[in-house]
């Protein structure tokens, strides 16, 4: 410290030195006034660091758990650090002693946005031996999915094949996961004290917290509908609904790119055929989440019955041998996950079903998301949704959506929260150009987005490039995108219907298309977000932007990844898939 | 009268013969529709963009714009198409359309709910076929009509030849016509700046105008309601001249006393090869003398009517370098048309096929589509389209027939004739859900109308009186409602004014019976009427000069 004052002062005259001493003691002050809690924490601890607390989050899930995993530590003393995966550079995992991962998986086994250069490199066959590392993980995913969970299975398996030392076993944790991540954490923070002398740490500490930790995201209020009007027009192969929420005194507050959670009510057609198919008698008492409900309601509101998921399979594979061998079939299972729903399979398999062993074999009904269609700022007290309705037959049957079937019935109210996705946001400089390219209800965010500019009037010139099936039913806000431009709020739009011509073009098409000007407008420091269909776009608009990357730029394929990683990195490259 | 020009004036002076930014309106795929000044354009290449008035309100409420498509309108000059050509206009119509091929009042094709995206396809098809939509639509010389009267063929094909001869030499010869719609390629700027319309001049003419060429003693061309016509006048079996007639027109506007529809006035003859040349010059005079600051007023009639019959003709005479002849004895007898067979001079064998509305399509029915398509795919000479929006299948062998009456039998088309001669004559234009014009239903109307109007003329023992009816969904009067022996006009949703009196030959204007009526009141009026008609009609009088001597009885 004194060879650093020291330092400091060699070279500087008299004057300079008496003022330098005044304007360290004003800093002095400064400092003590401001010094927020958590870095004098970390300020005060001597000790090393003990965890790193990576998350890898899709919806802030695994964020939350993170943070309270956390949150907790510092609590009890131990020194730990929460890093987001998205922005850390892989390698530097190396230099890492002791390692917690809370890992989510995208439906269909990818990892979260961001994280993609970090499981390449380790999944990689150049991945280095890594024996000094202990590590656990928590895994996040949807049981609804034949890869449940599976970038947290992976990464787990593969860390110790790199030698590795896992010292707490995984956990897979469904859409309810707060019960199993919370089991997890409390066993993480008991290890953590046995293997530290922590000074003030004790059991007293180490309560579970009910529910999982509260934070004012996951405060749902009943908001009216103002609004449930069909947006597609008459002919259309699709019903998308434009909602209306009203959200005023409800205390959620959410900027665009944010999504709003839709609790659902599952179709009572479905919830009377199910009962009668199982022979089982809707008023019977059932036990869900330790309150006593009819199964009626139970089925109705509080359990997944439009979507399958493992529980139920592993309670039919049990009975039904044949079933077990096929599901050991990954391509199998994820067909079947994919075409069927509970009541198609109990139909197939049949058993004789008790109501509570039936109700425990069925997750929780989780709440739906929606990419909220509305600026705040230009709708106040109000927020948006874009709904696609979903209603097909299949096996003799129809089959609804649960959110699908339940806006559909023109609900007066629908409970909601509002989860925030710091992953898509609009860039902070007015003036930067954005491209939005989407497909179906992907256009949802970008309504929010050149709303909110043009209540502004930031003066960044927007291009969306926008699909659908049909131009004259599927344009979604047509009228409004042609206002926009009109107002000169939308300097370009490129369109893709796939179902006018007899050649399907699809957004990627456009983007292929316009791959000099869509170069152009990245040079220039263009903000390009992709929001729609995981499974049937955002991989091909992927490759596409990477081919205008290389083709533009004369990159190779490695450089233009390379560059895709730092338009990412730089929040410059943002998606919200589904 | 205000001098300033029309707004529709300065986007036609400033279109560069016609081009606007039709093309890059073309390329814009986030609507259906054009820019505004295009769409004033696009009338000139044929064309007119509409959007189905009942879904309006509709996909205003889910954020949609209107559901707009166009009406092709294809220019037939006296109606004559070749069955090639009549399979390609199906195909289109199968194609592209949303509805069926359409028979119009002027002896055109009409093709409706084309989209945008199509309009290249489809025109660029039409014109494959060596039909063409320029100038079918928009302030030219519009679709030529020529009677397609069958039993006097050598006069009718010089008539036809006359037509032709006129349709072509008034034909735009702007370059923005085939580099849109033939080979898509603009001609440079110097090409351009070259082009020049000698007969229209840069601003075209002030309004629509419309030439027809009647064949007595069938007027169903409604020659006084043309801007020009030509009579046929014949000597010894030979067309040896035409009596020329001016200044008629259909086009009203409600509550605008200061527009009106005029028959046309007989102003002389001339011999068949100064047709062409009275047509330009009349066509001429008109552009220079068309007043051009009111669409509403800027028909030939308001010309003639604003400077004097004898003033335009000498005007036109002085441009001719010589004087039309004075006009030749002539007379008309009927206007509809003769359904079923008849057999020409030259012993070939003609069908006049009744068509509903002048729609050609299938349903539960009859197969009237699939039938003339089958008729087209095995006949060798013509066909005719009438002004009464049916269909002549002409030059038909004995052999021929034969397997034709066996089609007709086979699609229902054979039972679909049997209507009566009210029935067969009645005309309706397209109105909603189409056009932009329309105040209220018309060719959607006119089948129960008219199976109502039947029912009233058979229960008063008229069923045989070929009284002509038309309807019209606005008073611009497309279905020539003006010169009807019965007409409804649109005033609103339901509501009409009924107008009688015209004459069977259509020389005669009809006048306003009721106001502002619904359809209880109409045919409680029609009721009354009829009735009196059979009890008190003078032997071998029509319906509309007995209507027209009760009208004017009852203002005297």
């Amino acid at each position: 410290m004194l060879a650093q004052v020291r330092a400091l002062a060699s070279g500087l005259d008299r004057d300079q030195i008496v003022w330098t001493s005044g304007y360290l003691a004003a800093l002095a002050q400064q400092a003590n006034a401001l010094a927020r809690p958590e870095f004098a924490a970390v300020a005060e601890s001597r000790q090393p660091l003990f965890w790193t607390v990576f998350f890898a989050s899709e919806t802030g899930n695994s964020k939350g758990v993170a943070e309270s995993l956390n949150r907790r530590c510092h609590e009890i003393g131990i020194t730990t650090k929460l890093q987001d995966l998205q922005g850390f550079r892989p390698h530097r995992l190396n230099k890492l002693q002791r390692a917690i991962f809370v890992i989510a998986t995208h439906g269909l086994g990818d990892p979260p946005e961001g994280t993609e250069a970090f499981f390449e490199f380790w999944f990689g066959e150049q991945a280095p031996r890594i024996e000094n590392l202990e590590y656990a993980v928590l895994a996040l995913g949807d049981s609804s999915y034949a890869d449940f969970c599976e970038i947290g299975r992976r990464l787990d398996l593969r860390l110790a094949e790199l030698g590795a030392q896992r010292f707490a076993e995984r956990v897979d944790c469904d859409l309810n996961y707060k019960p199993a991540s919370e089991k997890w954490t409390l066993e993480l923070l008991q290890k953590a004290e046995r293997l530290t002398d922590a000074p003030g740490t004790g059991t007293p500490h180490l309560h579970a917290v009910e529910g999982g930790p509260t934070t004012p995201r996951n405060t749902s209020f009943r908001s009216s509908v103002l609004a449930n009007q069909p947006i597609t027009g008459r002919g259309s192969s699709k019903d998308v609904r434009h909602i209306e929420l009203d959200i005023e005194d409800s205390g959620l507050s959410y900027l665009p790119g944010d999504s709003l959670a839709v609790m659902p009510k599952n179709p009572p057609q479905l919830v009377e055929s199910l009962l009668s198919d199982l022979r089982l008698d809707g008023d019977s008492p059932v036990t869900v989440n330790s309150k006593t409900v009819s199964l009626s309601t139970a089925l109705r509101e509080d359990l997944e019955i439009t979507v399958l998921s493992q529980p139920l399979l592993k309670a039919l594979s049990s009975a039904h041998s044949q079933l077990a061998e096929q599901l050991a079939n990954r391509d199998y299972l994820r067909e079947l996950l994919r075409t069927h729903q509970v009541i198609d399979l109990v139909n197939e398999y049949p058993l004789e079903w008790d109501a509570q062993v039936f109700v425990d074999s069925l997750r929780d009904l989780p709440p739906r998301f929606y990419s909220i269609a509305s600026s705040p700022d230009a709708n106040p007290g109000e927020a948006h949704l874009t709904v696609s309705l979903v209603n097909y037959e299949r096996f003799g049957r129809t089959h609804w959506g649960a959110a699908s079937s339940f806006m559909a019935d023109n609900p007066e109210s629908l409970e909601v929260y509002v989860e925030p996705n710091e992953h898509f946001r609009l860039p902070e400089d007015p003036h930067t150009r954005i491209i939005m390219v989407g497909a179906g209800t992907g256009i949802a965010p970008y309504r929010a987005f050149v709303e909110h500019r043009r209540e502004h009037g930031h003066t960044g010139e927007n291009w969306l490039i926008f699909g659908d099936r049909n131009f004259s039913t599927d344009f979604l806000y047509q009228a409004e995108w042609l206002e926009f431009r009109e107002q000169g709020f939308l300097k370009r739009i490129d369109l893709a219907f796939s179902r006018d011509g007899a050649q399907k073009v699809y957004v990627q098409h456009r983007i292929g298309g316009q791959g000099k000007r869509l170069y152009e407008w990245i040079v220039q420091g263009a903000h390009i977000y992709v929001c729609g269909d995981a499974h049937a776009m955002a991989g091909d608009v992927h490759s596409a932007i990477l081919k205008v990357l290389q083709e533009q730029g004369s990159l190779s394929e490695e450089a233009a990844r390379e560059q895709i990683s730092q338009l990412r990195a730089s929040g410059r490259y943002q998606r919200d898939v589904y | 009268m205000s001098t300033a020009l029309s707004p529709v004036e300065r986007i036609k002076a400033n279109s560069r013969l016609l081009r606007g930014s039709i093309a890059s309106s073309l390329e814009d795929r986030a609507t259906g529709s054009l820019a505004e000044q295009d769409t004033h354009l696009v009338k000139f290449h044929g064309f007119y963009q509409q959007d189905d008035r009942d879904l309006r309100t509709e996909r205003m409420a889910q954020k949609l714009e209107p559901a707009y498509s166009f009406m092709i309108r294809v220019r037939v000059p006296g109606g004559s198409v070749s069955p090639r050509q009549w399979l390609a206009m199906d195909h289109l119509a199968r194609t592209y359309a949303n509805r069926a091929l359409r028979i119009t009042t002027r002896q055109a094709f009409q093709l409706h709910g084309v989209v945008k995206g199509d309009l290249k396809t489809t025109i660029g098809e039409i014109n494959a076929c060596l039909l063409d939509t320029i100038a079918a639509c928009g302030d030219v010389n519009r679709n030529v009509m020529c009677s397609p009267l069958v039993e006097l063929s050598p006069v009718r094909a010089a008539a036809y030849k006359t037509a032709c001869a006129i349709s072509q030499h008034l034909t735009p010869r702007t370059g923005a016509y085939h580099e849109l719609w033939v080979d898509g390629k603009p001609v440079t700027p110097s090409r351009e700046a070259e082009e020049g319309e000698p007969i229209y001049g840069p601003t075209y003419l002030p309004r629509k105008f419309k030439i027809a060429i009647a064949i007595p003693p069938l007027n169903d061309v409604d020659i006084y309601a043309q801007d020009l016509g030509f009579i046929t006048i014949v000597e010894h079996g030979e067309l040896v001249a035409y009596n020329v007639t001016a200044g008629g027109g259909m086009g009203t506007s409600h509550g605008e006393p200061g527009t009106y529809p005029r028959l046309a006035d007989l102003i002389g003859s001339c011999h068949p090869q100064e047709a062409v040349k009275v047509a330009e010059e009349v066509v001429k005079l008109q552009r220079d003398y068309g007043d051009r600051s009111n669409r509403k007023h800027a028909r030939l009639k308001y010309t003639i009517d604003d400077h004097g019959l004898e003033w335009f003709k000498e005007e036109l005479f002085k441009r001719l370098g010589f004087s039309l002849q004075p006009p030749r004895p002539y007379e008309f007898l009927k206007r509809g048309d003769n359904l079923g067979w008849r057999r020409d001079t030259d012993g070939l064998w003609h069908l006049t096929l009744f068509i509903p509305e002048g729609r050609v399509q299938d349903s539960a029915q009859y197969r009237l589509s699939s039938c003339l398509r089958d008729i087209a795919e095995m006949h060798r000479a013509d066909f005719r389209l009438t002004p009464n929006q049916n269909l002549i299948v002409a030059r038909v062998t004995a052999e021929e027939r034969h397997s034709i009456e066996k089609l007709l039998d086979r699609h229902g088309v054979a039972q679909l004739q049997s209507v009566s001669p009210m029935r067969q004559q009645a005309l309706a234009c397209v109105a909603l859900p189409n056009c932009p014009l329309a105040m209220a239903e018309a060719e959607r109307y006119l089948p129960s109308f008219a199976d109502r109007f039947d029912a009233l003329l058979k229960k008063h023992g008229l069923e045989n009186e070929a009284i002509s009816v038309r309807l019209s969904g606005c008073p611009n009067g497309c279905s020539r409602p003006y010169v009807a022996e019965v007409a409804l006009i649109g005033k609103a949703p339901g509501s009409y004014n009924l107008l009688l009196g015209g004459s069977a030959i259509g020389d005669r204007l009809a006048q306003v019976g009721l106001e502002n009526a619904d359809e209880a009141s109409i045919f409680e009026y029609l009721e009354e009427i009829l009735r009196r008609f059979a009890e008190q009609r003078s032997a071998g009088e029509s319906f509309g000069d007995f209507a027209h001597r009760s009208l004017c009885s009852e203002v005297a």
